[in-house]
């Protein structure tokens, strides 16, 4: 009798389809982008576009800012993500509706909501005409002056308002699957709600948290429509000079160097996360 | 309606094997019950013959159809799920329609034999509602139906009453046994409850490991266990062990102090082992407490006594073991009171020390 | 009998507060909504001018009409939902067969390609418009609906066969097993039982991609001149437009977003709450 032993191929067949795709539309642009950043026309390896991009004057304002939003706007937001997301799971009346609210900025994009923060922080603005309606302004301020630290404050509420949503709801998401049961057992062996909060609930949280904290991190560090539709040019981050050297400048080469920077200190950053938040895992599991 | 033969059917799982080259025959329009515990591979084996899973070696025939080879709804079986699998999507008419419908029967037909099928289970007033409006065991009878309806060679049953609860699941099963001898069709039910199988099987194949441990009728699995494992997996309370010695070249059988003659087939056994150190296997039943020592009694300490309504039953520590004995329910036993225990020579079994299996 | 004892003063209190809390951060969230739409809903005038009216006082379409009339804003809106469809259709063809494999099969490797899937989250994805702009001239896709829809689906794709993945793992293995039982094809199974009941998480998962789609702005920007979707014309545009034009044109990108949350609410959890492992 002949050993019959077939591999089911089924699987692979199904899989194969989207490996090709992201080889090709994911995995190759990410090795030209490196490519165009440090190869010459002729196809010799060189540092030129690189430097050009860092001898730019636009350069290391870009860089700062767009580490200072990263810095600000990841930590607020999960702050008020939280806030949020224990809001919506206390049991209120009408936690139906509040969740629908506070997940709504998800479907918002970045230049929509650009616009909206605009129409608030402009100078003919709401924000003008409430401040000078209450007395606490005799004329119009201007917030969105060029390279004004009130400008960078605009970008960071108006990307909090944003983005703050999709860690709510992987938040959410992540509380909901924790049963009632450990809380219960924290009480009875009398933590108070703080000392559940943070004994029981953050702890096991932490791989939804991990999940948005990466996401999050990388989406920061593309920032870019929000800027550019708030401050014109008046605040410059990477991604906008990356657009910028190529819309403005005609330059694949510096644009690619741009590119190949936001994904080094985007793999930088997640490969942080990822061995912070291991050891911590570890420790937790024995 | 077919015989199902099994040839040194095999299937891994990575390293795993979970059936190990079994082999088995089911006649045509037996009741075979597979039983054994969570793991032992009786579920693997039964989608086996479904055609769910692959063998990774041997054969399934029905009666003279090599099915081996072939995918799942070329077999003409026909199965109820565990999980009912009751298609959420559809009404319990259309549920029971499936199989009909695949076969493109006209729709007189269709609906005469789902009318028919319906009413074998008492459920002709649920074929319009959907599967999310019924009970659970609705839902459980509507796969019953589903299974039914449709012709098949071979019913496959996989813990179908396993999601109910106890009640229903006492009424459903005598439903059942009903049903089934009407059918007159090749059934193999898993289960992993052993009053379940006792009740309903023609014939249990008792599993472990991936491996069928006996088949027999349910009364030959309980009276005389091929195994250490089949007896104390079987009955409640499971079968008592002592450890014992066979003496005198098979005359007779010492357990501790205690002395017994052997009689009929274990006589028999004893003598053509000889001397030697073996298990002793007797139900509860079958010893009968003493309130003073006999010629062949075994002497102990009651530990528990509880009252179960139709007997009492009793657990009592001897030098060798503890043994669970049944007493009569108005008998005046109290707990740490002495007792003496008076084997039926008769119900004795004698099993390997080493091997565990029935000499 | 006696009224159930009312809670201490200080649970009552505390309850007000988490109250108000919740109301506060809807504020934050809904106020800019509607504040935006009050402009969208204005008269030309009023959205020039200042103070701003918190009350929408003269509701008009002067101001959307304005957006909707300037020139190339239908062709754009004609474009983006081009884009989005083109993504949500190649994303969904490619990306639901392999969920779907990652729901139903055990098989050497499928660990590996989930990490591989997952890992894709840790690319800023955006940035790979900028290599593929000499790839589309080669192949001849620069500046096409085309092009911009095949690298919003390599950015939706890892998410959409996570997410139907987890769709699939929805719908029983058994209910398709209990098709085949009965006659069913491997084929005919997951077209009569698989795929009806995973159809409104497909839909919801689609709907999605199309936000996406409809949403993404840079990408967009960088690989058209002539051809561009809404926010790539808008963005372009935007610093040289009337302040009229750039309210409307905000409102008009927010709309889809908040048909599209009434839509996928149910699933928004199943839909995001795809964790890791």
């Amino acid at each position: 009798m002949k050993p019959r032993r077939r591999a089911n191929l089924e699987p692979y067949l199904l899989l194969l389809p989207s490996l090709a795709y992201l080889a090709v539309f994911f995995a190759w642009p990410m090795v030209q982008a490196f490519g165009l950043a440090f190869r010459a026309d002729d196809g010799r390896w060189t540092a030129e576009f690189f430097q050009r991009m860092i001898g730019d004057a636009a350069f290391w304002p870009a860089l700062r800012t767009t580490l200072i939003l990263v810095v600000t706007i990841i930590p607020l937001q999960f702050i008020l993500a939280l806030i949020m997301a224990l809001l919506a799971t206390a049991g209120l009346r009408g936690a139906g509706a509040l969740i629908y609210f506070y997940a709504l900025p998800i479907a918002v994009s970045d230049l929509a909501a650009g616009i909206v923060w605009f129409s608030i922080f402009t100078e003919r603005g709401y924000l003008n005409t409430i401040l000078q309606g209450l007395g606490l302004l005799e004329r119009p301020f201007i917030f969105l002056q060029y390279g004004a630290t009130w400008s960078l404050i605009a970008v960071i509420l108006a990307e909090v308002w944003r983005a703050t949503s999709i860690v709510f709801v992987i938040l959410v998401a992540g509380l909901q699957g924790i049963p009632k049961e450990y809380h219960e057992a924290a009480e009875v062996f009398g933590a108070g709600w703080f000392a559940r909060l943070r004994r029981i609930t953050l702890p096991l949280l932490r791989p939804s948290i991990q999940v948005a904290l990466i996401l999050r991190t990388i989406l920061a560090f593309q920032v870019f429509a929000v800027v550019v539709a708030l401050t014109g040019d008046g605040v410059k981050v990477l991604a906008s000079e990356a657009y910028q050297w190529y819309s403005q400048w005609r330059n694949l080469n510096v644009a690619a160097a741009y590119a190949a920077l936001i994904l080094a200190i985007s793999l930088l950053s997640t490969v942080i996360y990822l061995r912070a938040l291991r050891t911590r895992t570890e420790a937790l599991t024995v | 309606m077919a015989e199902i033969r099994i040839e040194n059917v095999r299937k891994e799982f990575g390293k795993v094997v979970a059936v190990k080259d079994v082999s088995l025959v089911i006649p045509d329009r037996e009741f075979i019950v597979l039983l054994g515990p969570s793991g032992c591979g009786k579920t693997t084996l039964l989608r086996c013959i479904a055609g769910l899973e692959q063998v990774d070696g041997g054969r399934v025939y029905f009666g003279d159809r090599d099915v081996t080879d072939l995918p799942v709804r070329q077999r003409r079986i026909s199965m109820v799920f565990q999980s009912y699998a009751v298609f959420p999507h559809m009404t319990v008419f259309e549920n029971i329609a499936f199989g009909l419908r695949m076969q493109h029967k006209p729709d007189v037909e269709v609906k005469r034999r789902v009318q028919a099928a319906a009413e074998l289970l008492h459920i002709e007033e649920l074929l319009a509602r959907y599967p999310a409006q019924l009970s659970g065991g609705q839902r459980q009878r509507v796969a019953v139906a589903r299974a039914i309806a449709y012709d098949a060679d071979v019913l496959l049953m996989d813990e179908p009453l396993s999601n109910l609860d106890a009640l229903l699941r006492l009424e459903m099963r005598a439903e059942l046994k009903r049903l089934i001898e009407e059918l007159q069709t090749t059934v193999v039910y898993v289960t992993h409850d052993q009053v379940e199988a006792l009740s309903l099987g023609d014939r249990i194949a008792v599993m472990k490991q991936g491996e069928i441990l006996q088949v027999d009728s349910p009364l030959t699995v309980y009276d005389r266990p091929a195994a250490h494992f089949v007896g104390s997996f079987i009955g409640n309370p499971p079968m008592n062990f002592l450890p014992a010695r066979v003496i005198d070249g098979g005359a007779g059988l010492t357990v501790g102090e205690a002395r017994l003659m052997l009689v009929g087939e274990m006589a028999d056994a004893a003598r053509r082992v000889g001397s030697q150190e073996v298990w002793l296997g007797i139900r509860a039943e079958n010893i009968e407490p003493l309130t003073g020592p006999g010629p062949t009694t075994l002497p102990g300490r009651i530990l528990v006594v509880e009252p179960l309504g139709s007997h009492t039953l009793l657990t009592v520590r001897t030098a060798e073991a503890m043994i669970k004995v049944n007493a009569r329910a108005d008998a005046p036993f109290r707990a740490d009171q002495p007792v003496w225990l008076k084997l039926s020579a008769d119900k004795v079994r004698l099993l390997d020390k080493t091997t565990g299996r029935a000499l | 009998m006696t009224a159930r004892p009312a809670p201490p003063l200080s649970r009552r209190l505390s309850r007000v507060l988490v109250y108000l809390a919740a109301i506060l951060v809807a504020l934050y969230i809904l106020a800019p909504i509607y504040l935006i739409a009050v402009m969208a809903f204005s008269p030309r005038a009023v959205v020039y001018g200042y103070p701003k009216p918190l009350l929408p006082t003269q509701i008009s379409l002067e101001t959307i009409s304005f957006f909707i009339n300037s020139y190339g804003i239908l062709d754009s809106v004609k474009n983006s939902v081009l884009v989005a469809v083109f993504t949500l259709v190649i994303s969904l063809a490619i990306g639901a067969p392999a969920g779907y494999a990652l729901a139903r099969y055990i098989f050497p490797g499928g660990d590996i390609y989930r990490i591989l899937i997952l890992s894709t989250r840790a690319f800023p994805v955006v940035i790979l418009s900028i290599p593929l702009i000499t790839t589309y001239i080669s192949w001849g896709l620069d500046d096409s609906a085309l092009g911009v829809a095949l690298l919003h689906t390599a950015m939706a794709l890892p998410t959409t066969i996570l997410v139907t993945s987890s769709i699939f793992v929805g719908v029983s293995k058994d209910l398709e097993e209990a098709a085949m039982t009965m006659g069913c094809t491997r084929a005919g199974a997951f077209r009569r039982v698989a795929l009806p009941l995973a159809l409104p998480g497909l839909a919801a998962s689609a709907i999605f991609t199309f936000m996406l789609s409809w949403n993404e702005v840079f990408a967009a920007a960088i690989l058209t001149l002539q051809n561009q979707t809404l926010p790539a014309r808008l963005i372009v545009q935007l610093n040289q437009s009337p302040i009229p034009f750039r309210f409307a044109g905000g409102f008009f990108i927010l709309v889809p977003a908040i048909v599209f949350m009434l839509f996928a609410r149910r699933y928004l959890f199943s839909l995001w709450g795809v964790k890791l492992r």
